[in-house]
């Protein structure tokens, strides 16, 4: 009842302090964090450390762009590293020349070239990513339920694809995709860049961003005013998926190799990514902004832990625990705006 | 008009049990509450009113022990108190009874009375005597249900029993019920009634809030007014016109609230519906029936659904807009006959749908004014694939002054207006899709008294615009204030049809329940 006057009042009397803080937490905190390393490690902010940094998080930045569209929507995708290696292997197999020259050791197959091995890497995040948005719309069960399912199965479909062994040794065109640079800039990090950019665009400007933030926020009443639900839901997951199958080929590239037990672990780290940046995990709020600084904040934490030197044992414990502080601030700071 | 400083005087037979003195609230940027004064007797329901943001909630929350107030005192059967937690209030006996229920769904009746208070020992619950100490409980108001239901099985009503019955097992001395009767049926609220009078007949005050002032002079011994956070007056109800609160609480007069007003041609009829159907089903058991439903909505008029909750009014509308499935029903929609796979094929031939709960089934509380105003029309504001945002303010600053919307910015989130201002955002969202029937359901629900005179305004403006408006609200003045023509219906079936001109409360009220001699059940509820 109060509220509505509340509002009007925080609107009129300018500059809303706690609301500036509560908005650009993730970003303070890590302008902080650089600036703490900077003055403990001065290495850290030499150009080729910071770029070895972008270079780290690129892969599992461009899956918490993707991971953004799903918990948009309140949902959740656990199977995003084991679909990552899926993907990298059918990709490694069309670079070498197909199943059968999947472990010629070297350059020796005839291979599809690196063009047709990204498409394949895409088609089968996609595929993967629509297989399982159609198990959330069509037979309702939940994210957590289909993708913990997904996660297991594209783990399992990796490893029999392997055969107990990793596909790797690319043509140079092929590899240039993970390890190469334009400029000073690292190729991973440019493709990770630019797919921020057009998921903002994306999310911002599109009839299609806002259908994906209005089913986040209230699926009963998107349904109601016209939007197709269960398309939109299912949609969000072939984007993760094609999240994945991307990944999937610049982390071939970058490493040369192809396993199946690539990504193991990811899913923790990108959905870290969203949750640090700011997305609601009950949907509906959060910006790919907020995720590329999630995803930033995640990597120079860690390359700041190494370079001082801390085991990466206690690394994991400083991340499980900011993880939980920054959704604990980001719920403080909004019971604290909506009494202010 | 004066703020009215004094306290009003005491009657000497009863003791005031509440005092509230020159209570103040700041929030940051805002005086939420200023000197404000509540005086309670033992033994009286006392009705606090006034209009969305004067400051009713903020007031129950500071006696309640949610808010802590920055100046005034609290006494309590004379005693000063300052609540930190509402856990202290209730130990105090003073219990509040919020909107939107804290029961556990899938927990017992029981378990919800006596929740972190179970009997027993200090390691076990005793079942037996969680079930008997309920059952003593329930049976005193009128609750016929074994305390081992689910709660999820009660109706909204029995629910607000389980509430109070709650409250009661705590010795509760004081209950404030937050608006208990917004969501119930002109039946269930006078069972509510007659509880309530039993409780103020063994000792209990009751402090209710209600948007309905009709309640007000059925049910309430005094009232408070308050209006922009500050005290207006309060005094003895039998001593007041409904005119004097109306204006204590708006501050200026409303006019008529329900005036006259011409019933107009009828135009040719806009939709048809024939032998609607639906049965519940094993996967539904609780769904309401309908049966054979019929009904014709002309361009130009307000067609009212009034019926109690559980009618199946709300059934009917959804199944219309394809919300639900059914099992049977002709549709037609100017001549042609239709058929909807879902509500975006009842958009396209101009049907539209603002829903009952507005929170809930209509609005993008957490996104902004502007995305919950267009999120229907956005082929209007888009160029391509992309939202052309000129265009978009364009469309919103159209209706924000159409409607008289009053927000900060476009970029506001809904969550932050008030119910009028919402409820308005949802009825923009439908007039930019230019309908040609606009089904309102309850288009007043918790909304004040100033607000909901625009929202009628509004709807017969739609209508005198050629609109097909149809309107259910469980508020029969409302009914017959809005209408042109009125059906009525009852478990799922329509009971009949009566022209406003020819309607009162009284004979809408016999026509919602008297149906072949199926009466008892209200009949006992009264």
């Amino acid at each position: 009842m109060t509220e509505a006057r509340v509002a009007d009042a925080g609107e009129r009397k300018g500059f809303d302090v706690f609301g500036f803080v509560a908005r650009f937490a993730p970003t303070l905190f890590l302008i902080a964090l650089m600036a703490l390393f900077a003055l403990i490690e001065p290495r850290f902010l030499s150009s080729i450390n910071l770029f070895n940094v972008m270079r780290q998080v690129s892969i599992t930045g461009l899956l918490a762009v993707g991971m953004t569209f799903v918990i948009l929507t309140a949902g959740i995708d656990l199977s995003v590293g084991s679909l990552l290696a899926f993907a990298g292997l059918v990709s490694g197999a069309v670079a070498k020349g197909g199943l059968e020259y999947r472990f010629t050791v070297g350059e020796g197959g005839v291979g599809y070239g690196w063009g047709l091995a990204a498409l394949a890497a895409i088609a089968v995040g996609l595929a993967g990513g629509y297989l399982q948005g159609l198990a959330i719309t069509r037979l309702k069960v939940p994210p957590f339920v289909v993708t913990l399912g997904g996660m297991s199965a594209f783990r399992g479909a990796a490893l029999l694809f392997a055969a107990g062994g990793p596909i790797s040794g690319f043509e140079p065109s092929f590899a240039w995709w993970g390890q190469g640079k334009i400029g000073p800039v690292p190729i991973p990090v440019i493709i990770f860049l630019a797919a921020a950019v057009l998921a903002h665009i994306t999310l911002r400007y599109t009839r299609y961003g806002r259908q994906v933030y209005a089913v986040g926020g209230n699926p009963e009443a998107a349904r109601l005013s016209g939007l197709n639900v269960n398309r939109i839901l299912t949609s969000v997951y072939v984007i993760m998926g094609f999240f994945a199958g991307l990944g999937s080929f610049v982390l071939a590239a970058r490493l040369n190799s192809a396993e199946a037990v690539a990504g193991t672990g990811y899913e923790l780290t990108v959905i870290a990514s969203v949750v640090i940046g700011g997305t609601s995990l009950f949907g509906g709020s959060g910006t790919i902004f907020g995720t590329v600084v999630g995803t930033i904040l995640i990597g120079v934490l860690l390359n700041g832990l190494v370079l001082m030197n801390v085991s990466s044992y206690v690394q994991q414990i400083i991340i499980g625990v900011i993880i939980v502080l920054a959704v604990a601030f980001d719920t403080f700071a909004k019971s604290r705006r909506r009494k202010a | 008009m004066s703020t009215a400083p004094a306290p009003p005087s005491s009657v000497p037979d009863r003791r005031p049990i509440l005092k509230m003195t020159g209570v103040s609230k700041r929030f940051p940027g805002v005086l939420a509450l200023e000197d404000v004064h509540l005086e309670v007797r033992q033994s009286e329901i006392h009705a606090l009113l006034g209009e969305n943001g004067a400051g009713k909630s903020t007031l129950l929350k500071v006696l309640s022990g949610a808010h802590s107030a920055d100046a005034g005192a609290i006494e309590l059967f004379g005693e000063p108190v300052a609540f930190a937690t509402p856990h202290d209030a209730q130990r105090a006996g003073v219990v509040t009874i919020y909107q939107e229920f804290t029961l556990a769904p899938d927990m017992t009746i029981a378990e919800n009375v006596f929740i972190g208070r179970e009997p027993g020992s200090r390691l076990f619950v005793s079942w037996r005597r969680l079930a008997e100490e309920t059952k003593a409980i329930t049976d005193k108001i009128g609750l016929k249900r074994d305390p081992m239901t689910p709660v999820r099985d009660l109706s909204v009503a029995e629910q607000q029993l389980v509430e109070i019955a709650r409250a009661l097992s705590m010795r509760s001395r004081l209950i404030v019920m937050d608006e208990p009767t917004s969501a119930l049926s002109e039946a269930e609220v006078a069972n509510l009634a007659r509880i309530i009078g039993t409780l103020k007949a063994e000792g209990l005050s009751i402090i209710f809030v209600t948007h309905r002032l009709e309640e007000v002079f059925r049910l309430c011994d005094r009232y408070t007014v308050l209006r922009d956070g500050r005290y207006v007056g309060s005094g003895r109800v039998a001593d007041a016109t409904a005119a004097q609160i109306i204006r204590m609480m708006v501050g200026r007069d409303v006019g008529a609230l329900y005036g006259e007003r011409p019933i107009p041609e009828h135009g040719p009829v806009a939709l048809e519906v024939e032998g609607l159907t639906r049965r519940r089903t094993a996967r539904d058991p609780h769904a309401i029936e309908l049966v054979d439903v019929s009904l014709r909505a002309h361009k130009g008029e307000i067609l009212g659904l009034a019926g109690l909750v559980g009618a199946g009014r709300t059934e009917t509308a959804r199944a219309i807009f394809g919300a639900d499935k059914f099992d049977r029903a002709a549709i037609r929609v100017d001549g042609q006959p239709v058929s909807f796979a879902g509500p975006r094929d009842a958009m396209m031939h101009g049907i539209g749908l603002v829903p009952e709960d507005r929170k809930k089934q209509a609005l993008f509380l957490r996104l902004a004014v502007r995305t919950n105003l267009t999120i229907a029309a956005q082929d209007q504001i888009s160029q391509g694939w992309f939202i052309d945002e000129r265009r978009e303010d364009r469309l919103v600053d159209e209706f924000r002054r159409l409607l008289n919307i009053r927000m900060a910015s476009p970029n506001q989130a809904a969550g932050d207006l008030s119910g009028g201002n919402q409820q308005k955002v949802v009825l923009a969202r439908w007039l930019a899709l230019r309908p040609k029937i606009l089904i309102v359901d309850e288009p007043t629900r918790g909304i004040d008294v100033g607000s909901k005179v625009e929202v009628h305004n509004l709807l017969i403006e739609m209508a005198k615009s050629g609109i097909a408006v149809i309107v259910i609200s469980s508020e029969l003045p409302e009914i017959l204030a809005v209408s042109d023509r009125i059906i009525t219906m009852r478990e799922g079936r329509v009971t009949g049809e009566i022209a406003r001109s020819d309607a009162t409360q009284e004979i809408l009220m016999a026509m919602m329940t008297a149906h072949e001699g199926a009466a008892d059940r209200d009949a006992s509820a009264q």
